[in-house]
């Protein structure tokens, strides 16, 4: 079975799509790629795809990240070409994930133990409150 | 290797970090793919059909709006199949499959209902929760079998 992913680099990795791009067209691989602004999409049969993102994640292991997409690349179903521009409709859960790629590459990459997190701080409660006022003003 | 149904049904990280791990991450690309190349296309653009609503009645009554139910069409077969899952608070920009906040209460529900072990998490903000987050979910994972 045909299948699609997504490789998206953080923007912290020293990986960029071209990079991957060329390391998939250099390859033994029969699938196709299209590079994007946020990494590339690969596309062929389940365990050639299987065997290549792994590959390709040994380029930088904390860095790169992997995502199934449903849609073949190019599909004029999703691509903007052909739908008059404007971004694909699951582009915008990526975008907001991609923001915390950083955090996450770092986080992976991290040994040791993990440092504790300060508890955040609650809202005040209305009783408790009263009684602040009470205690200012009588 | 278990099956880990992940909340988004969409996330990268989190579909990302199971795979890591040697899990299966069920999301609901799979469920899309299913219909998006199927040979044979009965309902194009996307091959959502009148079954599909149907399917979705599985999940959620009649009366319940059709968005729903066919997004359940796609979600509620990943749910019935999952072995684990890892729920990530609603982050408040879920789009497309994941857009639909009452399918996502339901999602949610399911999950918790089935009994299957639960990881509940925040989506980090600073470096010190993600290294919480990912070891979390590292720990949660390493105690499949």
């Amino acid at each position: 079975m045909r299948i699609t992913k997504y490789v998206i680099t953080s923007s912290e990795s020293d990986i960029l799509p071209s990079d991957i791009a060329m390391k998939i067209y250099g390859s033994k691989y029969d699938v196709n790629v299209k590079e994007t602004c946020f990494g590339v999409v690969v596309d062929g049969e389940e365990e050639v795809i299987n065997a290549l993102i792994e590959e390709i994640r040994s380029l930088d292991p904390a860095g790169i990240f992997i995502k199934d997409r449903g849609f073949p690349p190019g599909d004029p179903r999703r691509c903007r070409g052909r739908r008059g521009g404007g971004a694909r409709p699951g582009f915008y859960m990526i975008e907001s994930e991609a923001k915390m790629l950083p955090m996450i590459s770092r986080a992976l990459a991290a040994v040791g133990e993990v440092p504790a997190v300060p508890a955040k701080k609650k809202p005040l409660m209305p009783n408790k409150l009263e009684d602040i006022i009470k205690e200012g003003l009588i | 290797m278990a099956k880990v149904i992940v909340y988004p049904p969409t996330s990268m990280i989190l579909s990302d970090l199971v795979e890591r791990m040697g899990h299966k991450a069920l999301v609901v690309s799979e469920s899309v793919r299913k219909l998006a190349t199927a040979n044979d296309i009965q309902s194009p653009p996307l091959n959502v059909t009148p079954e599909e609503p149907k399917k979705g009645l599985r999940y959620a009554a009649v009366d319940v709006p059709s968005g729903v139910r066919g997004r359940m069409a796609l979600i509620g077969p990943l749910i019935e199949e999952a072995e684990a899952a890892i729920v990530v608070e609603d982050p408040g920009w879920l789009t497309g499959c994941a857009g639909c906040n009452r399918t996502n209460e339901l999602v949610r529900l399911l999950i918790r209902t089935k009994g299957v072990p639960l990881l509940d998490l925040a989506y980090p903000t600073d470096d010190a929760e993600a290294r919480v987050f990912v070891q979390k979910i590292k720990t949660f994972l390493e105690g499949l079998k």
